[in-house]
């Protein structure tokens, strides 16, 4: 059994598809019950049913949208905003806290 | 170098030759003792150790388990009430896979309050998934704390010595305490593969559906399973460092008897008494004194036992409902196992009544009387 | 407006909570353990009793927090992180901060044994009760945390709670510890801050942080941090910190008071009440502000 490194599980979490993990004999499970993956193989942005979307003509880059975020599933790439529609769960925090309302939520389409 | 100690003390010093590292404690009669002089040791530099003084047994065992996990030795000491607080616990430590190592001293459960000695307390936790060894004399306490940090490590699995409450816990015998060079040799440090450490995180013990729980126990099981084999291995070990053997039992010359008692604790040890008294009047009687209760050892048990044609399993105990319980889990051991001896099951001393010589000959007398065990409790020493 | 060229960042931007995990949207627990560990780092054990996040971590095999986690028992956060301080220190490592994570059943109620004894014996733990008010976990029973007037599943609105909230953080204070500290999500600076000085303090610390609850208050997601500034803003939750219980520091001085109508009518759970009782909270925090103003420096 391969336990994961801190450093193995660091990449992961910055692919972020971390793997899912499935044991087919108990000689690959360990003692106890000890983690040995990451949670972020869990796409939570199945959750939604609204989704934020920004609009960056009006984004200020206050990072409001970004600290506010509990997944958190906004990063920020080239000083602006971005969401990972992969975690979010639309709970509408970053379009009720942006400064300038450029955030709007809308419905997702399924 | 020896010394005449009491058997709290043996605990004791058996933790700290063993070096225990943390140790969580909270006292209680008849206890108190063991951890007082753990605290001297630590006050005045011959344990290097953190004492712990937790405002509760719960918080007591709480403690030495987030210790354990963090990597460290970790030791306690308890009694009835306080044993029966940690209950939650215990499973907690099993469960988790922390060989922590606990001095219990068999006491009575209240109601009423009682600070004498049975094994209701010890034996109440048989089904925790943690090793148990019941004592009958100082030096047996002292060895036992070492060989038992041995083997909780080896297998990931907490352990109890168990000691009864006065009689042995008050009791000054001399014992020999083995130089700390010669338990190093013996007892390396703990380095567990699994720990709390920052620089490779895990999370331990959480949400565990019924796709993962069931290998786990059975991993536990499993590994409960090796205790008797690596048991008997380390009490070779044992002898050979210290010139002690630390067997699964403790036998009593079982070879050529018509009756052997089954017992434990201190009345194992005035057992002989009674046997070599009986052996005088020609009734061949022996005695098999059980050392380790969990893991049960079968092979053990009934080698030993199919000696004889009959077995008084002597309880200082009774599991409400049922019967005695060293009675009904030799018992069932030998179940199955061909044709075996007829075994009669008794039960004495609870709350600290004097188990005395005469009770055990007679005793003896009566699983000698009667061709079949009928009764499968027979009470000796209550007011009828 | 001249926008600025970079992103205005309060906060470090290395993130130790992975998205994936198990919280509800709009939860206040979560940003209070991302805010957490921004400030305490990655050299941290958080002992976690059984709470929502027990669950929001992840299940085995798995686990959303880039730091040792030990899942422990409901009454013993403070318990288990006291052993996991004397084993890691043991072992040598003096430098790694151990947090008790617990939510405000496990701090107020089962779990205040473990936590008097620790803080009285001024363990060397981060006490973090991260507070929404009731037993979320278990599906909104009520808690000595619950407020005055709210609805749980335990407090039905024809017998809604009847008892105020505990004052754990003067029962904190009782004990010396050197470091208290209120915190609340939506003022993650002020938290970080706080938490930042903890660290560095050795002791007894705890705080208690405020965390919105969206399923258990009956509240939306996205109303998460304006209930949060509300909370300030009205004074129901004040923002300060105390050392050694003498010393007491307002870190929000609150010139104009919002009415305490305006924080509780975006909560369902307090939809029951009538203007008298509404009258009656008000009162009980208008004289709260009072004594902490006058106890403060």
């Amino acid at each position: 059994m391969k336990l994961t490194t801190w450093l193995e599980r660091k990449e992961e979490m910055k692919k972020k598809k971390a793997p899912k993990i499935v044991f087919t004999s108990v000689d690959e499970m360990p003692i106890m019950a000890m983690s040995t993956g990451s949670q972020s193989h869990n796409l939570t942005g199945a959750w939604r049913n609204i989704k934020p979307v920004i609009n960056l003509e009006g984004c200020i880059r206050c990072g409001i949208c970004w600290k506010f975020c509990p997944e958190p599933s906004i990063e920020i790439v080239d000083e602006y905003p971005v969401i990972d529609y992969d975690y979010c769960k639309g709970c509408g925090i970053c379009a009720e806290e942006c400064p300038t309302k450029c955030i709007v939520m809308v419905e997702e389409k399924k | 170098m020896k010394k005449v100690i009491m058997g709290n003390h043996a605990l004791s010093y058996g933790a700290m030759l063993s070096r225990a590292q943390v140790i969580a404690a909270y006292p209680i009669t008849p206890q108190t003792q063991v951890v007082e002089l753990l605290s001297e040791m630590c006050a005045d530099g011959t344990l290097d150790a953190k004492f712990v003084k937790v405002e509760s047994e719960h918080s007591a065992m709480a403690a030495s388990i987030g210790a354990s996990a963090a990597g460290a030795r970790a030791f306690t000491a308890t009694s009835a009430q306080g044993l029966a607080l940690m209950h939650e616990m215990l499973h907690w430590a099993s469960g988790g896979r922390h060989p922590v190592v606990l001095g219990n001293i068999n006491r009575a459960l209240a109601p009423g309050w009682s600070i004498w000695t049975d094994q209701n307390d010890s034996l109440s936790q048989r089904d925790t998934g943690w090793m148990q060894y019941y004592c009958s004399s100082n030096q047996e306490v002292l060895d036992t704390v070492i060989q038992a940090f041995k083997v909780s490590e080896a297998l990931m699995i907490p352990s109890m010595v168990v000691l009864d409450a006065f009689v042995l816990s008050h009791t000054y015998e001399v014992a020999d305490i083995p130089s700390q060079e010669a338990v190093d040799a013996y007892l390396p440090p703990f380095k567990p593969e699994m720990r709390l450490t920052p620089s490779d995180p895990h999370a331990f013990g959480g949400l565990t559906s019924p796709e993962h729980y069931f290998e786990f126990r059975y991993k536990l099981q499993k590994d409960m399973e090796k205790a008797p084999d690596l048991i008997e291995k380390t009490g070779i070990e044992f002898e050979k460092a210290f010139g002690r053997k630390l067997g699964l039992v403790d036998e009593y010359l079982t070879d050529d008897a018509e009756l052997i008692l089954v017992t434990s604790g201190t009345v194992g040890l005035t057992a002989r008494v009674a046997i070599d008294a009986l052996r005088k009047e020609g009734i061949k009687a022996g005695n098999l004194r059980m050392r380790v209760f969990r893991p049960f050892p079968f092979k053990t048990v009934r080698n030993i036992l199919k000696k004889a044609a009959r077995v008084a399993v002597i309880d200082r105990n009774v599991s409400y409902g049922h019967h005695g319980i060293f009675y009904e889990e030799v018992k069932s051991a030998l179940y199955g196992k061909g044709k075996g001896p007829v075994v009669h099951g008794f039960i004495t001393g609870l709350g600290g009544r004097d188990v005395t010589v005469d009770f055990i000959k007679d005793i003896a007398a009566q699983a000698l009387a009667k061709k079949k065990a009928d009764a499968e409790i027979v009470w000796i020493g209550v007011k009828i | 407006m001249k926008k600025p060229n970079k992103m205005t960042m309060t906060l470090p931007a290395e993130e130790l909570m992975s998205s994936g995990h198990l919280a509800c949207q709009g939860c206040g627990a979560a940003l209070a353990m991302r805010y957490a560990l921004k400030a305490l780092g990655q050299k941290t054990v958080v002992c976690i009793p059984a709470c929502c996040w027990s669950v929001i971590d992840g299940p085995y095999p798995y686990s959303s927090l880039d730091v040792p986690v030990y899942h422990c028992a409901f009454e013993t956060a403070a318990s288990t992180a006291t052993g996991v301080k004397a084993g890691l220190e043991m072992m040598g490592d003096t430098e790694t901060t151990v947090v008790a994570w617990a939510g405000d059943g496990g701090t107020f109620d089962i779990g205040i044994q473990a936590l008097s004894g620790a803080a009285e014996r001024n363990d060397d733990i981060i006490y973090v009760c991260y507070d929404n008010e009731a037993y979320m976990n278990t599906g909104i029973q009520r808690s000595s945390a619950t407020p005055y007037g709210a609805w749980t599943t335990t407090t039905p609105v024809k017998h809604f709670k009847d008892r105020p909230k505990k004052d754990m953080v003067g029962i904190m204070a009782a004990h010396h510890i050197p470091y208290i500290a209120t915190a609340n999500i939506a003022y993650p600076e002020d938290m970080f801050r706080k938490m930042k000085k903890a660290k560095d303090i050795r002791g007894t610390r705890f705080f208690h942080v405020y965390s919105p609850c969206p399923v258990g208050w009956k509240s939306r997601p996205e109303d998460t941090i304006k209930l949060g500034r509300l909370a300030v803003q009205t004074t129901y939750f004040p923002l300060y910190e105390i050392e050694y219980g003498e010393k007491l520091t307002l870190n929000v001085k609150i010139k104009e008071r919002k009415p305490i109508d305006e924080y509780m009518r975006l909560q369902g759970r307090f939809r029951h009440l009538q203007e008298d009782q509404i009258a009656a909270i008000q009162a009980e925090i208008d004289a709260r502000w009072q004594k902490l103003l006058s106890r403060a420096g």
